[in-house]
């Protein structure tokens, strides 16, 4: 079966709005996805190395503030849900399928060691951006956070700049 | 009014609303179609401005929901998460992110979404942003510096522009338009074809378009819920007779709070610094420029306690009231005699002297039972009964 196509994108961000403001209204907190991330990372720290864990300033502080298990926070739930939604979206529309997707010009190799280090820095610049485009970026947007906005900038402004040196990866 | 956590919706809860939001989140990105890393890099090629289209109609969406629903009264913009600026820190780890985009076309979410529906790459975004977190908190010595510099607070784009938020919300909506005019544009442009819209769907796109902009200036032009609620006190007849509110003489008062205090929520509206050097025993202060806080809702609105408005100034008293019954309290109640009178007549009473009548004596004797037993109360009271500080905090959030 052919995959369906896409939603019109600006019924899909109006869809995305209203999840967004329904959760700012009903939480207070806005929407996410490295949080969640993160929950599972340190998860990960805590049972694999445990005395690791119970030595490092940073997760007995994160323990501090987070008590019980670093799975039992709001965006692990959130980001469960992600995956159960998009999930659904992909097989009332046709996309479930395990592929590859790359530019025309490159090994599967070569797309999945970018990946791997777009990933990294995704993960580390989320943290020091406190968010990701959806935390940080979209949420923040929606409140008119300053930081948000900014943060905001920063990726789209920094990808623009690198964009064409690593169009390679993308384009033919 | 909202947020509903934790007021009314408890933390658990709280979870399971995470888990549906979720869903519908994963969804809309799906179907948007950021599942798609080739779809998202589009945008930095110009071949596919998708992520610009959703991610900004909205972020705008929710924004005038955000500014119409506090303009409502419905939503307090005092409680929720805004994401606190650390300049330094957003820049570059904004910047970093970028480059991310870049290398591993996702971003975080995306890379959910397009895991959940097969997609390998994605699997390895995600590996590799478990990774970089990694490095981040066991790095975190390191950038500690510049992770906690510049602290400027939760900051709003328009505090920071010195302009009124509505302004700004009218600012935005208008850059995002031209956006989606322009990278339309230059859409057809790198792809080589135009697409053509329908002039039905053209009208329908621009009607869609104002409506942002016509909201966000209505919320501009009208008063909100508190400036309303005030203005109504203001201009209303100010008096006992109009308002049909309910009094209490001094001598009633002292008799219920002798009996029945836990009955009653005697609220002093004057300042601070009168409350403190004298007021009424029991009674809790809630200067009047605070009695509209959300803190004070649940107190006006119980039904369990009969709440006693007292001050000096009586007319700021029965505006009070009248503020009160706005708020929800149903039967407001007001002392008809200024505080200082309360403290004369009880606590100074003067001994009738010569021909006096049976009842002016009676008075007097209930008048002195009175101080006495007030001041015990008072004594004992003094530590208990001071108003529940109830200060409502802001909602933690965010990804960190």
């Amino acid at each position: 079966m052919k995959p369906k196509a896409y939603m019109n994108p600006y019924l899909a961000g109006l869809f995305l709005g209203f999840v967004l403001l329904a959760t700012i209204y009903v939480t207070g907190r806005g929407l996410g996805a490295s949080g969640g991330v993160k929950a599972v990372a340190l998860y990960g720290v805590e049972q694999v190395a445990p005395e690791h864990w119970n030595n490092t300033e940073y997760y007995a502080n994160y323990q501090q503030s987070n008590p019980g298990s670093p799975l039992n926070t709001w965006l692990f739930y959130e980001i469960i849900g992600v995956l159960i939604g998009a999930f659904f979206s992909g097989v009332i529309s046709n996309r479930i399928a395990l592929k590859l997707e790359k530019g025309p010009r490159i090994q599967s190799k070569t797309r999945i060691i970018f990946a791997v280090l777009g990933g990294a820095l995704f993960g580390l610049g989320s943290q020091l951006g406190r968010g990701c485009t959806s935390g940080s970026a979209l949420s923040g947007m929606a409140v008119m956070s300053f930081g948000g906005i900014i943060t905001m900038f920063a990726i789209f402004g920094s990808a623009y700049m690198v964009a064409w040196f690593f169009r390679k990866l993308w384009i033919s | 009014m909202a947020p509903l956590v934790p007021e009314i919706l408890s933390s658990e809860f709280n979870l399971v609303v995470a888990f549906i939001v979720g869903i519908a989140f994963g969804f809309a990105l799906e179907q948007a179609g950021f599942s798609s890393s080739r779809k998202l890099v589009g945008l930095f090629y110009g071949y596919d401005f998708t992520v610009l289209k959703v991610f900004f109609t909205a972020g705008v969406t929710a924004m005038v929901g955000v500014l119409l629903f506090a303009h409502l009264g419905l939503l307090d913009l005092n409680v929720i998460y805004i994401n606190p600026t650390f300049l330094w820190s957003a820049l570059v780890g904004g910047a970093i992110m970028g480059v991310g985009f870049i290398l591993g076309g996702f971003c975080p979410g995306t890379s959910l979404c397009a895991l959940a529906v097969g997609r390998i790459d994605a699997f390895a975004f995600v590996g590799g942003s478990i990774l970089g977190i990694l490095a981040f908190t066991e790095g975190y010595p390191m950038l500690e510096t510049l992770f906690n510099s510049t602290n400027m607070g939760p900051l709003t784009m328009n505090d920071m522009l010195g302009i009124s938020p509505e302004f700004f919300g009218i600012l935005l909506t208008i850059i995002a338009l031209l956006a989606f005019y322009l990278t339309s544009k230059i859409e057809d442009k790198v792809n080589g074809k135009t697409i053509e819209i329908p002039r039905d769907r053209k009208i329908k796109y621009s009607l869609t378009a104002v409506l942002p902009i016509v909201i966000i200036t209505l919320i501009w032009m009208t008063p909100d819920k508190k400036e309303y609620t005030l203005s109504k006190m203001d201009s209303a007849q100010i008096s006992e007779v109009s308002n049909n509110f309910d009094t209490m003489t001094i001598d009633k008062l002292a008799f219920e709070i002798m009996n029945n205090v836990h009955e009653f929520n005697i609220i002093d509206i004057r300042d601070t610094t009168a409350y403190k050097e004298a007021s009424i025993p029991a009674a809790i202060n809630v200067p009047f420029e605070n009695l509209y806080n959300r803190e004070w809702r649940s107190m006006l609105k119980q039904p369990y306690k009969t709440n006693v408005f007292i001050g000096d100034d009586m007319d700021k008293v029965y505006k009070a009231a009248f503020l009160a019954r706005e708020l929800g309290d149903t039967d407001p109640v007001i002392l008809e005699s200024p505080v200082v009178e309360f403290r004369e007549v009880i606590f100074n009473a003067v001994e009738p002297i010569g021909d006096v009548s049976k009842t002016d004596l009676t008075r007097y004797k209930f008048h002195i039972e009175a101080a006495e037993r007030l001041t015990e109360i008072e004594e004992r009271l003094k530590n208990s009964l001071q108003p529940p500080k109830k200060e409502i905090k802001r909602v933690q959030g965010g990804c960190t």
